[in-house]
This record gives C-alpha cells, sequence and structure tokens, in this order.
C-alpha cells in the first residue's frame, strides 16, 4: 500500500537533525537533575537508549515527547526549539510517543483506542479509519481491533500503545521500554517493525535488553547518570568491552566497559 | 507547471521504459506527469498498448491480492466514541447533573430557602466540577499520553469544557424553568465563573483554579445567602459586573493561549 505524498513529505527539510540537543539539562523534583549537560544529535534511524535503572532514560524520553520542559540548555525538534511554546501543536502533529507506563480507558476497543489518539493527533477525519487499520495491522493486532482494551493481555496493551505512537506516522517516535511483556515471537516481529520504522523516521527506543539493542537497533546511546557515556554503531560498543569485563555477549562487555568507566561505582544489584 | 504538454510520441517512448530518451527529456516529462492529470490520462491509454506494462500490473495484483484478502477491512457502523470528553468524564457529568435535581427538588418539594432559589446558588459553581473532570491528570488514566497531543493544551480544554457546558445548560435551562429563575441570572454567573477557571487554570493549574473558585463561591456567594436568606451578588442590577468579568477572562484566555501546551495548566 502506497501512502498519499503530502506537502509535508516533499517540502525541502531545514534541519539536519531530527533531535538536537545542546547542553540539555532537565531537573525532575528538588534539584535532582536526571539530565545533566546533554549533547545530543540523532537523525534518520532507530537508535537504542541504553542506560542502567535511574540512568535518566525515561525523563530524557519525557522531554523529548515535551511533556518535561527543559531547565537548562536547548533542545531542537526539526530545526525547532522546543522552547518556543507556539511552535509546540506543530511539532507533536510529528511525534510518536509509548510511555513507559501507559494508560489507557479499559471501556474502549483497540480501534476505539486508536481512533481517539488519531484524533488527538489532529488528523483529518478522512485519513484517521485507514491510518488506524494500518497501525493496528503493523502490530499484529488486526484480528482483535474490535476486543475491549481491559480483556487484552499485557503484551497485547503494550501493542496497542505502539499502534498508537505510530497511527500519525510520526517523524520522531519514542518508546520507552515498548518490548516490557512482549513474549520472544512478538520481540522479533517488533524487531523488524523497528528496523522498518527506523528507515524513514528518527527512532528512539529507550530499553535495559542489550540484545534488543543489537537485533533492531542501527546505533546505540548509551546514557548514565544524565550523561551522554558512548554514541555509535553497536559494533563499536561491542569492541570497547574485553575477555575480563562482566557479561555474556561483546555488546553486554562493552557495556560493562563503559559504564565502569563512567565513575560508576555501583554493584551489579 | 509548464503549460506545454508532451507529445503522443514522447509520451510511447516513455512507457517503454524510455532508454531511447534522453535523461534530461526523461526527466521533464516524468516532472509533467507529476503535475499534469490530463497527461496521466493519456499515459493511461498508452499503457493498455503495451504488453511488458499490462502484464507487469497484472503480475503485481495477482502477487498482492492473497494479502489483501487476509486483511481484516474495518467493519461499518460502529459505535461512535465521544471525542469531546474524557472518557472518564462521565460519573463527573452524571453527579454535576445530580445534584442540580436535587436542588430543583429543594425549591420545588421542601419549599427550602424560599427567598434565595437554591438553583440559582448552585448553578453558577456547578460547571467547575466539569471543567476540573475536564483537565485532570488523576481522571484520565491516558494523561501522560493526551497531554503530549497536538490537540492538548488550549484546544482540548475548550472543547471538554464545551461539552460540560453543552450537558449542563439544558439541565439548568429546565431547573430555571421549573423555578421561575431568570436566564440571564444564572447563565451569566455561569460563563463568568467557567471562563475565569479556564484563564486562572493557565497560571496555577486548571485543577488548583476550579478549587480556589469553588471555595470563593462558597464563601462570597452561597454562606451569605444561607445566613442572611438574600444572594448579594446575584441581583438583576449586578449582571453587568459579571458581563465585564466574563469579557476579562475571555481575554486573558487569548492572550494566554499559548502557555496551555506547557505541564504547569497541568496541576
Amino acid at each position: 500500500m502506497t501512502l498519499p505524498t503530502g506537502a509535508l513529505d516533499t517540502a525541502p527539510r531545514m534541519y539536519t537533525h531530527e533531535i538536537h540537543a545542546a547542553g540539555l539539562t532537565v531537573e525532575v523534583g528538588r534539584r535532582h537533575r536526571a539530565v545533566d549537560g546533554l549533547d545530543l544529535s540523532l537523525g534518520i534511524g532507530t537508535h537504542g537508549l541504553l542506560g542502567p535503572n535511574g540512568a535518566g532514560k525515561t525523563t530524557l524520553i519525557r522531554t523529548l515527547a515535551t511533556v518535561l520542559r527543559p531547565t537548562g540548555g536547548d533542545l531542537g525538534l526539526f530545526g525547532h526549539s522546543v522552547r518556543d511554546r507556539g511552535h509546540h501543536r506543530e511539532l507533536r502533529r510529528r511525534i510518536g510517543y509509548l510511555p513507559q507506563e501507559f494508560g489507557y480507558y479499559k471501556r474502549f476497543t483497540v480501534r476505539e483506542f486508536v481512533t481517539y489518539m488519531a484524533w488527538l493527533k489532529d488528523m483529518p477525519a478522512r485519513d484517521i479509519p485507514g491510518a488506524v487499520q494500518r497501525a493496528v495491522e503493523r502490530v499484529g493486532l488486526a484480528d482483535r481491533a474490535e476486543s475491549r482494551m481491559k480483556a487484552l493481555s499485557g503484551g497485547m496493551v503494550r501493542r496497542v500503545g505502539i499502534a498508537q505512537a505510530i497511527v500519525n506516522d510520526p517523524s520522531v517516535l519514542l518508546l520507552d521500554e515498548p518490548t516490557v511483556g512482549l513474549d520472544p515471537a512478538q520481540r522479533l516481529q517488533f524487531r523488524s517493525l523497528l528496523q522498518e520504522l527506523g528507515r524513514e523516521s528518527c527512532v528512539l527506543v529507550s530499553t535495559h535488553l542489550v540484545e534488543d539493542v543489537a537485533a533492531a537497533c542501527s546505533d546505540v546511546v548509551l546514557f548514565d547518570q544524565g550523561r551522554l557515556v558512548f554514541q555509535g554503531t553497536s559494533e563499536e560498543l561491542a569492541a570497547e568491552g574485553s575477555v575480563d569485563q562482566p557479561g555474556d555477549s561483546p555488546l553486554e562487555r562493552g557495556y560493562s566497559a563503559l559504564l565502569s568507566g563512567s565513575g560508576h561505582e555501583k554493584s551489579m544489584w | 507547471m509548464s503549460a506545454k504538454h508532451p507529445t503522443d510520441g514522447l509520451i510511447g517512448r516513455y512507457v517503454r521504459g524510455g532508454a531511447d530518451l534522453p535523461a534530461d527529456e526523461l526527466w521533464a516529462v516524468e516532472a509533467h506527469l507529476e503535475q499534469c492529470t490530463h497527461c496521466r490520462g493519456r499515459l493511461a491509454v498508452a499503457v493498455a498498448d503495451v504488453p511488458e506494462v499490462t502484464d507487469l500490473l497484472t503480475a503485481v495484483r495477482s502477487d498482492l491480492e492473497p494479502a489483501l484478502a487476509r486483511s481484516v477491512p474495518a467493519p461499518p457502523g460502529r459505535r461512535r466514541i465521544p471525542l469531546r470528553a474524557t472518557p472518564a468524564m462521565g460519573p463527573w457529568l452524571a453527579m454535576v447533573v445530580g445534584v442540580s435535581v436535587v436542588a430543583v427538588l429543594l425549591d420545588r418539594v421542601a419549599g427550602w430557602a424560599a427567598n434565595t432559589p437554591v438553583v440559582l446558588l448552585v448553578a453558577p459553581a456547578l460547571p467547575l466540577a466539569g471543567v476540573a473532570a475536564a483537565w485532570s491528570r488523576s481522571l484520565d488514566p491516558a494523561f501522560e499520553l493526551t497531554s503530549v497531543t497536538p490537540q492538548a493544551g488550549l484546544p482540548l480544554l475548550l472543547k471538554r469544557t464545551l461539552t460540560v457546558l453543552a450537558v449542563l445548560l439544558p439541565v439548568h435551562l429546565l431547573a430555571g424553568f421549573l423555578t421561575g429563575v431568570a436566564v440571564a441570572q444564572w447563565l451569566l454567573p455561569s460563563l463568568t465563573l467557567t471562563a475565569s477557571a479556564v484563564a486562572l487554570g493557565g497560571v496555577v493549574g486548571v485543577g488548583r483554579a476550579t478549587a480556589a473558585l469553588g471555595t470563593l463561591w462558597t464563601a462570597a456567594v452561597l454562606a451569605p445567602a444561607l445566613a442572611l436568606g438574600r444572594p448579594f451578588l446575584l441581583q438583576a442590577d449586578q449582571l453587568p459586573f459579571w458581563a465585564g468579568a466574563l469579557a476579562v477572562a475571555v481575554a486573558v484566555v487569548l492572550i494566554r493561549r499559548h502557555t496551555y501546551t506547557t505541564s504547569a495548566t497541568l496541576r
């Protein structure tokens, strides 16, 4: 199926990176710097956001989704600073977001929920039914589209979350722990969906599973204590590790090597 | 777009793959075809005579058909979903309508507070409860998602607030009719309080704004009216005051319309 070409698709891009953060600082609660002076540029592709618990991954994703406002530095989306609030509506039309804690309406069916989100995303009414059908098919829920949300398993709810995030064909797709609750077969399917989405848009996937990143992501962003530790391909991450580092795979060893190198003094537990 | 259409010969060569066309001419034909419906029609006619292209199209179609048959089409005639209200607002609206009914019963049946109709005292403040429900983190399970959609902020807040008013106004019209209270006497304060809640909500958050205005209403109008038996701020000659306050509130909302997209209005 081909999508109709809109003015947006043929318009020249006036930015080099979909996401551009310069010295980005986000404080959460009482002066806790969850993101601390981050410089990061992300373009088209699937980017895996890795880091230990409490590294600030969720805060970073919520800031990119415009839930939180930066307290310092600047964040540009599609070349526009998020500080310019008059532009928020336009930016948000081009963002897809799956929060870590995905809240939904239990009495809605899958199709109703995705339709409702499509309406909230300012999609033209005549495009909504087709886009909803396509999103639901892409996450493999076409046969459950008329089921109520409360009747779905945890993995299916997660897939509805992914469907609502991609329904507006976003240019920036932010997924916070999307693979939680998916069984191995669904995880494989999801990885190929991620690769497909990363060909046309900027996808940022936060995960704690190193193997998700290896299989689905074009590059890795390693994040710890609110700072960028490493950005590169998964091969480059694997090359950072040596055999004496803890870990079961080259990637895990590279991950441990970089985190211990960043002054991370926590124990493994 | 040039007004010059490619000749039939040129389109014929384009259909056969364009191998004998210079690259610049090929591009020009293609660029023109993208813009010109008339020439795409001519192209469709020309294609029908070329077996290589028709065979290719047939092959693609027959390859796709099994996949198309497998996909489940959207069933027609589905339940309409309530787009303009939070799905969680239902119980709140029911409660507010219930309070109105009780007010009417108090006035009509019990004959209570004979010189101050209860409907007049509660009707203006009731939409506040609905506005609070319209934009609340605790009542909307999908708030994290809905609060960063393009509709979030003022457009969604206004749509949900208007939904509240659309439900409440007919109820209060009926209540006013049953108890003999003039429409303007409750409608104007009602709209003023609602608009003030939205305006103040842009500064301190909608939840706090509705709570503050509800308290103010109770302290300044409800309590004195019940204690003294005379509603101070609801006399007919005070209507210009309410109209002025309404105008100020609407102006504040319009001036500050961009501030509603941030989470400061969500507390």
